[in-house]
């Protein structure tokens, strides 16, 4: 891919999130050195409300450690860094754990923290699980189900559906009611 | 729920009704959440979103907020009904444009709604007339509490609750204001307040939200940080501004009146003649038209008008309002001759004060 400002080869890579809206920059060496450095000193009161996703991301990342980093999958929900970089969204809540290291110095960028400070879901009398992690592996599970459906492996499809039935049983059996799908399991042991 | 009910009612922020009213028109808060067990919106499978919608509007149906909203399918509606939807603040633009299994649970006065499978899996809204920032907070957490008992939400020690974008990570929370400031408009001292509100991270967008400019000097102010400060200091970070801004546009507007009295009264009377008399006009126009009589109205210089009406005239005279009360679809041209002698009936019998 060539610099979008001259003939050079793209290097840098850059997405930059402003109010919501991604948008896209390939830039050679030198463009992108004088991108940055006017986003970083020159940018000033129009750039100061601008949530970039770029500066610290680039800045001292060459293009070759760019490239294995835009290699990195997240192993619940498939999408990788570069597919990240270029939509601006996540794909599942696990890619914060996976991506964690990567994401720190973006997220510092954006909103100067580093570490939630508010509230936490109120799961006073609720069976629902502390931490979610658990229920995030269904995600994993769920995609390798559709695509063993997909593949015609019914079997393998079932094994899967059976085993995130039971993971949701475990953690979400009695909040509320249950899709039909999972009555008659066995949380109903009452005397 | 029938949509054809919501066009006799005027809904929650443009009641007209609520503290510094004459300026603020609504207060806001949203919150994005998500659940644990599924990939974000963005990345899920057809199948994968009638999951998440079922899962969320059965668990929500079982919370005693449940009790109290009207579900609507917005994948199943017509494109008019969903832009109806929009033009009354309940989806976003994007939900309405968004593909696939979706849908919006409103309560009865319009004040709570929740989009479930917008950008994420679930945002819980709450609007109030006026300014009411701490009312909104307080009703939207108690929401947001009941849910979280039914629903697992997807939440990190660290980062908080997780959202598609990272902008939105941490407390998940928007709060907004919706202001009228025309006299900052007229008096051009408006770019400036705009530049030091950025200064200290707020975000300014026009009536509609993202992107589009600013219709009819209607500007909403929201906080544009949603991690390492809490949901209080948030809230704080955005009213801590208001009474400033009530105070700028407060004294434009007196500037305006002791310094250019003829004038305003002449461009406030100009724009009450073409609402009254066109024959045909555009949506813009008439916000704009519709902005200037209401600044006229609070200043006095123009009587037999009630700020609820002209409120309510600003969303009624909107493209899918209008044909929803017309009750046909109509073209942009026929929306035009239509809007004109909506307006042209509603005025009847008033004029403008001789003095």
């Amino acid at each position: 891919m060539k610099c979008q400002q001259c003939d050079k080869q793209a290097v840098f890579h850059i997405t930059e999130l402003e109010t919501g809206e991604a948008r896209e920059l390939h830039l050679c060496e030198e463009h992108a050195r004088a991108y940055l450095n006017q986003a970083e000193t020159g940018g000033g009161e129009s750039a100061g409300g601008s949530g970039g996703l770029s500066g610290p991301l680039s800045v001292g990342q060459t293009a070759d450690e760019l490239a294995v980093l835009d290699k990195k999958v997240c192993g619940m929900c498939g999408i990788t860094f570069f597919e990240f970089r270029n939509q601006g969204r996540l794909g599942c809540p696990h890619d914060y754990a996976q991506f964690e290291k990567e994401l720190e110095p973006l997220i510092a960028n954006i909103h100067g923290a580093t570490r939630h400070t508010g509230r936490r879901p109120d799961r006073a009398g609720s069976p629902l699980p502390e931490s979610t992690g658990e229920l995030t592996s269904v995600i994993g599970l769920r995609g390798q189900m559709q695509q063993a459906i997909a593949h015609e492996d019914y079997e393998r499809a079932r094994e899967i559906r059976d085993q995130i039935r039971e993971i949701e049983a475990r953690w979400l059996g009695a909040a509320g009611p249950r899709p039909a799908a999972t009555e008659g399991d066995d949380t109903s042991a009452t005397p | 729920m029938k949509l054809e009910a919501l066009t006799q009612a005027t809904g929650e922020w443009l009641k007209g009704t609520g503290p510094e009213s004459d300026i603020v028109m609504s207060s806001r808060v949203r919150l994005a959440r998500n659940l644990a067990q599924f990939p974000f919106v963005g990345r899920a499978s057809e199948q994968d979103r009638e999951e998440i919608e079922r899962f969320l509007r059965e668990r929500i149906a079982a919370a005693p907020v449940g009790r109290e909203l009207e579900y609507i399918d917005v994948g199943g509606l017509e494109e008019v009904d969903r832009q109806f939807l929009v033009e009354r603040q309940l989806i976003s633009r994007e939900h309405a444009d968004a593909q696939g299994a979706r849908s919006v649970a409103i309560d009865r006065v319009e004040q709570v709604s929740l989009m479930i499978n917008e950008e994420d899996h679930l945002r819980i809204q709450c609007m109030h007339s006026g300014l009411d920032l701490r009312g909104v907070w307080e009703q939207i957490r108690l929401v947001d509490d009941q849910i979280g008992r039914v629903v697992p939400y997807a939440f990190h020690d660290r980062w908080g609750y997780l959202t598609a974008c990272p902008t939105n990570v941490g407390t998940g929370i928007r709060v907004s204001v919706m202001l009228h400031l025309p006299a900052l408009v007229i008096t051009r001292q408006i770019d400036k307040v705009f530049r030091s509100l950025h200064k200290i991270s707020l975000a300014v967008r026009g009536l509609y939200g993202e992107g589009s400019q600013a219709m009819g000097d209607f500007y909403q102010i929201s906080n544009q940080t949603t991690l390492g400060r809490t949901e209080e200091e948030l809230v704080e970070q955005v009213g801590d501004v208001v009474p400033v801004l009530i105070d700028y546009e407060r004294r434009a507007r007196e500037f305006l009146v002791r310094e250019t009295q003829q004038n305003v009264h002449d461009q406030v009377s100009r724009a009450f003649g073409i609402l009254r008399t066109a024959q045909t006009i555009t949506a813009e126009e008439t916000m704009q038209l519709l902005s200037r009589v209401r600044m006229g109205v609070l200043l006095g210089l123009i009587g037999d008008l009630k700020i609820a009406d002209i409120n309510s005239l600003l969303v009624r005279t909107q493209p899918a309002h209008l044909q929803k009360i017309r009750g046909v679809e109509l073209d942009t041209k026929d929306r035009n001759i239509e809007r004109a002698r909506y307006l042209r009936q509603h005025f009847e019998g008033t004029g403008p004060t001789a003095n």
